[in-house]
């Protein structure tokens, strides 16, 4: 049975959507209600252009995890509107949101979140699966041989390193060609070299694939390689920097933890 | 720690109660079971004590040997004579004649009104205000002459009221009575599917064939007048052949055979509450230890701050105490529902009960409580014992897990182990000779239970296999979610081996009953065949199997186109110092049955003569009986009768049409009072007709007890007796099937819950809230299948272990019905995931994310 069922952005198929890929206006968020509620997101807005790697950054609490999951369809803000490749995503049912996921949307965990009985393989192509669609052959060789795991693909993740697991969830964000890959905290979970060769993989595939990305991190060099990153505080977004090196990030992430 | 066992428990509502409900549905069954039985043996003791009261003393005929209602045979009457003598005693106030036998009664429709086998009791009432009568005129007034008082509950289903006229068939053709009363029974109010019919005294004594005879005499005593002193009055005229007892006694022993069958009944339900509750036992042990799996970090923790290992096994078997408590007394209470249902159970299948209420003894309660709290405790050692065995630093190691049992490799080994032994034993029990029965169910029970526990523990083996086979049409029909549904199912081997396996007893057990009834019914289809040579039709009572009078066969012998009727008269015995079932026939006999003789022929059915007799195989090897060995046979009267073998006969696989000894019925009818018939067989001028079928059917209409079939008929009509005892059979095995659902429920539940951020990932990255319910129920329905496939297979070779060691089955396997089982199996894992798979499609998916 195939649940392949176009999503509704109309004529968002294949090809460059003209627009911004992901766009917000106004988005707030609001937790709980009355004296105890709390704001996580005050008014933010931003366009997301296509084949850019954008970074998230910002200390605990001020909102940035909460902006990732409300630009994925995750989360409901309390008000505002996002479109995911001219999608308004407000209205859309749960079936719909997921097929909208499917789709357009790709996820790299700071956990990983592989499937401990599927093979290396057969995690990367498990959304083309449940999508129901059948992986193109040539696609799948080279998404193998570009995480560097065409050796690998028959291993299951028990029997991969961290690294290495952390690249299977990346063959899997791309298999589909979404139109954008959030990535939470990809390198949370590794030491710096292994960091160092997922971030490195991360920028290839934008260059080489043109490829949007998202990134929620604390990790300032994952911050220096990408062209834009955005600093939030207490739900807005305080500052946008373009192409900044990594001392001038954590310099910048210093002023933020002490205003 | 207390506070902390209990706090858990409060902590995981829905895994306890879902585990608890196994330990409910177990209890339950026990419970209601005792309910059932002591409220039909309240109901049955107060008919019979109403049925006495007022009787200090009572005399009746005295047969040789206990009878047994069911085979016929009546203690002889006695002349009424004695009633004047008894009345002259000094000690004797009143005292009045009775008698009584089967009175079947004939509905508007013409046929006779049967209940299932409750009997039809037929007597006579002295008079109304004896003190003897049990019962009480609700309207109308006492029968005199042509007239009859039929009980409330009867003339309530049948649309019959005072001055009504009904039809009696008693030992001749039917009489047409007029209704002069509507009664009930003393202060019983059912009592069961008997119908009550009483008459005056010479009527009664018309009807049932015994003209200035008495079957007893009820006695009360002049004041002051010690119950001794009655008795051995009484004593000092006491023709031969007859007994007195005081009104006590006589109680007690009406009540003899419905005890036995009480007994029996009690037996039987209890088996099933005990396959329900060591089905239970698994789900319980199974819930504890996942949900022991999943507290590993938690388990540490408590060692790391200091808790020891004797008190982390306190605070486990604390909380199974808990939960078993509390289950058992929700059972307790849920037992009297069951009770209730059970009741209609045997009502609808038309086997209905009498019932004066519901009794709740205290043995209930004990016994109950007693059961699902050690069951639970017992079940939950092996999962607290682990829990002990978790090592502190796990509470800070990421994906801690328990650690493997010590004595995991030793699983194999001892799974192969139990499972041959288990079978030794059920071997030993069937085949070892000369065991008494006590042994031989011991070894048989003790035996099946080691044989489920080792499969159970063998199945671990056998579930990557068969997941992998019955999970593949999931692949086929749920997609990707069908595909990892399979996988799921392959990922935690004990987990889904522990889930089947409870499912796997009741549906090794539904196969075994279904295989054996299979093999009932097809030896008996292919034994009929193989033994009626040329009869046509068939006579028998209208429920197929009781005993009739031998008046409608002798009317059809004379019937134009009947050209012979072969009657098997039934009744009981004593030869060589044990009861035994007799039987009986006319010449004719020889013409229908084809038997296959060891000596002698068929002719020796036609020339059995005064003395003669023929017995089976079995027998005669018993006895070492050869042809002309004498055999003394008892009558119940107490006359004996030397009788000679003339022949020996192998009966066929589906058992002997007759009993361990047959002699002519004109020797039968000769020392036996109202001789009965089995059934007779009627060989007809052309064969089957419509023409010969109404002819019979004309001769019946006089007889509404009686029943003309063909043979292929008679064969169903047979078997039908069978099916409702079947139905009772799956209804009690589907109880343990539903505690095994909740197994299921609770399995999937928790591991629900366990891949939470798994489902959450899925979610994200594609998967629907269909896809989701569809991997829980494809995940369901395979554990389920494996349950079933291993319960299957194991079933049809406990069936075919039993069948090769009874003679008059034959081995036959039902596919129908097993396919019919496989089904349920399905649908059994469709309904077990519907739950589960709705918390798991709510999920939220960034909550489910960020679990942990």
């Amino acid at each position: 049975m195939s649940e392949a069922v176009a999503a509704p952005a109309a004529g968002a198929t294949e090809g460059p959507h003209p627009g911004p890929v992901v766009s917000a206006s106004d988005l707030t968020r609001r937790y709980g209600e009355g004296e105890t509620a709390v704001d996580a997101l005050r008014g933010v807005s931003l366009d997301v252009p296509k084949g850019q790697l954008t970074a998230v950054m910002g200390p605990s609490g001020s909102g940035k995890s909460t902006l990732m999951h409300i630009l994925a369809g995750l989360d409901k803000p309390t008000s505002g509107e996002v479109e995911i490749a001219g999608t308004k995503i407000s209205k859309l049912s749960d079936s719909e949101l997921t097929k909208l996921r499917r789709k357009h949307i790709g996820f790299i965990f700071q956990f990983f979140n592989l499937l401990p009985m599927l093979t290396a393989e057969e995690n990367v192509v498990l959304p083309l699966s449940l999508a129901g669609e059948k992986p193109d052959k040539a696609w799948v060789d080279e998404l193998m041989q570009k995480i560097g795991l065409a050796d690998r693909r028959k291993h299951r993740p028990s029997e991969l390193s961290g690294g290495q697991q952390q690249r299977v969830a990346i063959g899997r964000a791309l298999v589909s060609r979404p139109s954008i890959v959030f990535a939470d905290e990809p390198t949370g979970n590794l030491d710096s070299k292994t960091s160092g060769e997922i971030l490195d993989l991360l920028n290839e595939s934008v260059h080489d694939l043109s490829q949007t990305i998202v990134m929620v991190t604390h990790d300032s060099r994952a911050a220096a390689i990408a062209k834009r990153v955005l600093f939030l505080a207490d739900g807005k977004i305080v500052r946008e920097s373009h192409g900044i090196s990594a001392q001038d990030v954590v310099a910048a992430m210093d002023e933020l933890g002490a205003s | 720690m207390t506070a902390f066992a209990l706090r858990g428990l409060l902590g995981r509502k829905l895994r306890t109660i879902l585990t608890a409900f196994a330990i409910v549905l177990g209890v339950a069954t026990v419970s209601g079971t005792y309910v059932l039985t002591d409220s039909i043996d309240k109901a049955f003791n107060s008919i019979f004590t109403t049925s006495r009261q007022g009787s200090d003393a009572v005399i009746s005929g005295k047969s040789a040997f206990d009878v047994s209602s069911d085979s016929g045979a009546q203690a002889p009457a006695f002349d009424q004579s004695l009633l004047k003598k008894v009345r002259a005693l000094p000690g004797v106030d009143v005292a009045d004649g009775a008698v009584d036998g089967t009175a079947q009664l004939i509905g508007k429709d013409g046929k006779a009104v049967v209940y299932g086998g409750a009997p039809n009791l037929g007597f006579s009432i002295a008079r109304g205000d004896s003190p003897f009568n049990p019962l009480a005129l609700i309207q109308g007034r006492w029968p005199h002459g042509n007239e009859v008082v039929i009980d409330k509950s009867m003339a309530h289903k049948e649309h019959f009221a005072v001055g009504q006229t009904v039809g009696v068939e008693a030992e001749g053709p039917v009489r047409h009575l007029r209704v002069s009363g509507i009664v009930k029974f003393g202060s019983v109010s059912t009592i069961g599917g008997a119908t009550l019919a009483g008459f005056d005294l010479p009527t009664a004594q018309k009807l049932f064939g015994k003209p200035g005879q008495l079957d007893e005499i009820a006695v009360k005593a002049k004041p002051n007048v010690s119950s001794d002193e009655l008795l051995s009055q009484i004593r000092g005229i006491l023709p031969p052949a007859t007994q007195v007892r005081t009104g006590e006694e006589q109680a007690h022993q009406d009540s003899k055979e419905t005890d036995s069958f009480i007994s029996f009944l009690q037996k039987f339900l209890l088996g099933f509450g005990g396959v329900a509750l060591f089905v239970g036992s698994f789900v319980i042990a199974n819930s504890l230890s996942i949900t022991i799996a999943q507290r590993t970090r938690e388990l540490a923790t408590l060692r790391m701050i200091g808790a020891s290992r004797r008190q982390l096994l306190r605070s486990i078997l604390l909380e199974s105490l808990v939960v078993g408590t509390l289950a058992s007394l929700v059972g307790l209470f849920a037992g009297l529902g069951l009770a209730v249902g059970l009741f209609k159970l045997f009502d609808a299948v038309g086997f209905t009960l009498p019932n004066n209420g519901l009794t709740f003894e205290t043995r209930t309660i004990v016994v109950s409580l007693l059961v699902g709290v050690l069951v639970t405790l017992v079940a939950s050692m092996r999962p607290a014992v682990r829990a002990t065995r978790v090592p502190p630093i796990s509470a800070v190691r990421e994906g801690a897990t328990l650690p493997e049992s010590r004595f995991a490799r030793f699983r194999l080994p001892a799974a192969i182990v139990l499972s041959a032994l288990g079978f030794a034993s059920l071997l030993w029990g069937l085949f070892a000779p000369n065991l008494g029965t006590a042994k031989i169910l011991l070894f048989l029970l003790g035996g099946a239970l080691i044989v489920f526990f080792g499969i159970a523990l063998l199945s671990v083996r056998l579930v990557p296999p068969l997941a992998g086979l019955l999970g593949w049409p999931a692949t086929r029909i749920g997609g990707t979610a069908g595909t990892l549904a399979r996988e799921n199912a392959q990922r935690n081997p004990q987990r889904t081996a522990s889930t089947a396996s409870a499912l796997m007893i009741g549906l090794a057990l539904v196969t075994l009953v279904s295989m054996l009834a299979a093999g009932i019914i097809s030896s008996f289809r292919g034994s009929v065949k193989e033994i009626w040579r040329n009869a046509d039709y068939a006579i028998t009572a209208q429920n197929n199997f009781s005993p009739i009078p031998i008046a409608p066969a002798d009317a059809v012998a004379k019937t134009p186109g009947v050209l012979s009727v072969a009657n098997v008269r039934v009744g009981q015995g004593r030869a060589y110092e044990k009861t035994t079932s007799i039987t009986a026939v006319n010449p004719a006999a020889a013409n229908v049955f084809n038997l296959d003789w060891k000596e002698g022929s068929s002719q020796v059915l036609a020339n059995l003569g005064e003395d003669g007799a023929f017995v089976a195989k079995g027998y005669a090897d018993d006895h070492h009986l050869a042809i002309d060995t004498p055999i003394v046979l008892t009558f119940p009267s107490g006359a004996r009768k030397t009788f000679f073998v003339k022949g020996i006969f192998d009966p066929p696989t589906g058992g002997s049409p007759f009993g361990s000894i047959t002699f002519s019925a004109a020797t039968f009818d000769r020392y036996v009072s109202e001789p009965k018939n089995l059934y007779s067989f009627v060989v007809t001028q052309g064969g089957q007709s419509a023409a010969n079928e109404a002819a019979i059917n004309k001769t019946l209409d006089a007889y509404p007890n009686a029943k003309v079939a063909t043979r292929e008929k008679f064969i169903d009509n047979q078997i039908s007796g069978l099916s409702s005892v079947l139905n009772i059979l799956y209804v009690l095995l589907a109880l343990s099937v539903i505690v095994s659902l909740f197994g299921i429920v609770n399995t999937l539940v928790l591991t629900v819950f366990e891949r939470t951020r798994e489902i959450g990932m899925l979610r994200a990255i594609g998967m629907t809230r269909r896809q989701v319910r569809r991997m829980v129920r494809h995940e369901s329905v395979i554990t389920a299948l494996i349950g079933a496939a291993i319960g299957i297979a194991l079933g049809i070779v406990l069936a075919a272990l039993l069948i090769a060691r009874i003679d008059f089955i034959v081995l036959s396997v039902p596919v129908g019905q097993l396919i019919a089982f496989a089904i349920a199996a399905i649908v059994v894992g469709i309904i077990a995931a519907i739950f589960p798979a709705r918390r798991a499609a709510r999920l939220s998916v960034l909550e489910a994310l960020q679990y942990e």
